[in-house]
């Protein structure tokens, strides 16, 4: 009877604690629906009389959502794309190869991860508006093409294959080149795409870096010109929270999906590094 | 093959595999951590011409006597203090019962780690509009225990925890996993020898799941730490481009913004940036410390 009790009460607890990590989207989805007289009505209604879909094609027509878009697109892809690419290489050149000053090289790596991320912007916004490229795709993505904490992690899984298939492929002829692509990287393709993802998640969010370095309407990211449209749309929430669902929607499709690698890269990231 | 000493053959053909990346470390990471404790003891700078007048601790010397910037110390610790052990706990608890749930439980999970995901922006408008005075939810559900309407937003006393509020509902889910990672490795063999001395539930708990999760606990709060002292994005958002009413969510990156941002002045913008970075050093350090003696590995 005990037994039964704190089980109902475990799941009362764990159900409240859910609904409170919902109830901010599902708030948002609700009041994205709404007639704005039904948005003010106290108190507030959950389920409007008739959806007004009407709302996400207002919201995305008040602003250059589009444009938005596309810039979150092509800043995510490119740094990703980018970030992977430099931080394949490293990786296996920590894993596996063996050079002059590979531990002191490590080790400062080590220690710039310890330096927060804001001091940074200052120089990196001088450099950038002296190379010309402020208010370009320049500034939004060339800073984070690479990533210490994405090879760490790579040369972490990279360390884990067996030496035995290294020197299998070495005796068959294959170059360190060949080696790498088509047989280290398929191999670890669980650890890449956990890095992938979180590479995705943080680029497509990221807001005080891309808020500085942007003047102009048609370079802002997604975020930027949520935050810019909130001064524009002044007190329609109705149109607020269509924007705000439209800008969140991708990453939490894309979460759905590939969950698992998420929290396996985060489990694998948090407690090794 | 294993033992093979690095040569310069090797060493040049590492280097090649470097390249990429120390192109765009050494610019864009490992230069500006010079360049900025260099800039923060600029004295007279122009940016425009790039001169700089002499050296000193003139912009050190600017923050120690600017009440504004003594008030962004004092709300990012206030901020730290609050959101990381209130953080840490829940999330624990939440982890622990989680853990015990078999029914649905990969629904729960999926739903507690979804703020992660989502933009800090757009589900700071959603906060913003949650926190409305008149119409928000927040004061519909206090209404409910008879408290009265709270400008949220608008009141001095109230914005720094709307802000505490939203950052602990966000960071929620992250320290979860990494909490409910900890608890499956824990082997069950404990457990079970606890159990046989007749330990109850909760000495369990303290005695076995407690300690051996220390490590996880002592990750999770200099994680906590180092981003709590980092916040800008939810205040930004949350207010509108503002640091708060009076100034009253005004954090240390905050200021570093507006001193570089709006002001121009770079230097004083770095000279906060180097303190910043040595807070977290230091809390990080004691950290540590307390951690030797108390976290078993």
């Amino acid at each position: 009877m005990a037994k039964t009790i704190s089980k109902i009460l475990l799941y009362v607890i764990v159900i409240l604690g859910a609904l409170t990590m919902l109830i901010p989207f599902l708030w948002m989805i609700s009041t994205s629906l709404k007639t704005a007289p039904e948005t003010i009505k106290v108190p507030p209604i959950w389920i409007p009389k008739q959806l007004q879909w009407g709302n996400y094609v207002a919201a995305w027509h008040a602003a250059p959502f589009g444009r938005y878009f596309i810039n979150s697109v092509v800043v995510t892809t490119l740094s990703t794309a980018g970030t992977l690419f430099t931080s394949i290489l490293a990786a296996f050149a920590f894993a596996r190869l063996k050079f002059w000053g590979k531990n002191i090289l490590f080790v400062i790596f080590l220690g710039t991860m310890m330096i927060p991320g804001e001091m940074l912007i200052i120089p990196n916004f001088v450099t950038l508006s002296h190379l010309g490229q402020i208010d370009k795709y320049g500034a939004l993505i060339l800073p984070w093409l690479a990533s210490f904490f994405t090879v760490f992690t790579l040369r972490q899984t990279f360390q884990s294959t067996p030496d035995q298939i290294y020197y299998a492929a070495k005796i068959d002829g294959a170059s360190d080149w060949k080696y790498l692509w088509t047989v280290l990287v398929p191999m670890s393709k669980s650890t890449i795409t956990a890095v992938t993802v979180l590479q995705v998640i943080g680029s497509w969010n990221s807001f005080m870096w891309p808020l500085i370095v942007t003047n102009s309407e048609s370079m802002r990211t997604l975020p930027v010109g949520l935050q810019a449209f909130t001064t524009d749309a002044g007190t329609q929430y109705q149109l607020l929270m269509a924007a705000s669902t439209f800008v969140i929607i991708p990453m939490v499709i894309l979460y759905i999906f590939l969950q698992k690698y998420i929290i396996a890269g985060i489990s694998k990231a948090g407690l090794k590094g | 093959m294993l033992n093979e000493k690095p040569s310069l053959k090797s060493s040049a053909i590492a280097l090649l595999y470097l390249l990429p990346m120390l192109v765009i470390s050494i610019t864009f990471h490992i230069y500006p951590i010079i360049s900025s404790f260099a800039m923060s003891l600029y004295t007279k700078y122009d940016f425009y011409t790039d001169k700089v007048g002499g050296l000193g601790f003139d912009n050190f010397v600017y923050l120690w006597n600017d009440p504004d910037f003594h008030l962004a110390v004092k709300n990012t610790l206030i901020f730290v203090i609050a959101v990381v052990p209130i953080t840490v706990i829940l999330s624990l608890v939440i982890a622990l019962l989680l853990n015990q749930i078999k029914f649905l439980s990969g629904f729960f999970r999926t739903i507690y780690f979804l703020p992660f995901v989502t933009s800090t922006i757009a589900i700071a408008m959603v906060w913003n509009w949650i926190y409305h005075s008149d119409y928000g939810l927040m004061n519909y559900f206090l209404g409910w225990f008879g408290i009265h309407p709270i400008h949220w937003l608008t009141d001095p006393n109230y914005s720094l925890l709307a802000l505490i509020i939203m950052s602990i509902w966000k960071n929620l889910g992250f320290n979860i996993i990494l909490f409910l990672v900890g608890i499956n490795n824990i082997d069950d063999g404990y457990y079970k020898a606890a159990e046989i001395d007749g330990a109850n539930a909760f000495q369990r708990f303290w005695n076995v799941t407690l300690p051996l999760l220390s490590p996880i606990t002592f990750l999770v709060s200099i994680n906590g730490v180092i981003g709590s002292f980092k916040v800008f994005d939810e205040i930004f958002a949350l207010f509108q481009g503002t640091p708060g009413p009076g100034k009253a969510d005004l954090t240390i990156v905050y200021y570093l913004y507006q001193k570089f941002y709006t002001e121009y002045k770079y230097p004083v913008a770095a000279a906060s940036g180097v303190v910043l970075f040595f807070l977290i050093l230091l809390v990080t350090l004691v950290q540590l410390w307390y951690s030797r003696k108390h976290v078993h590995y």
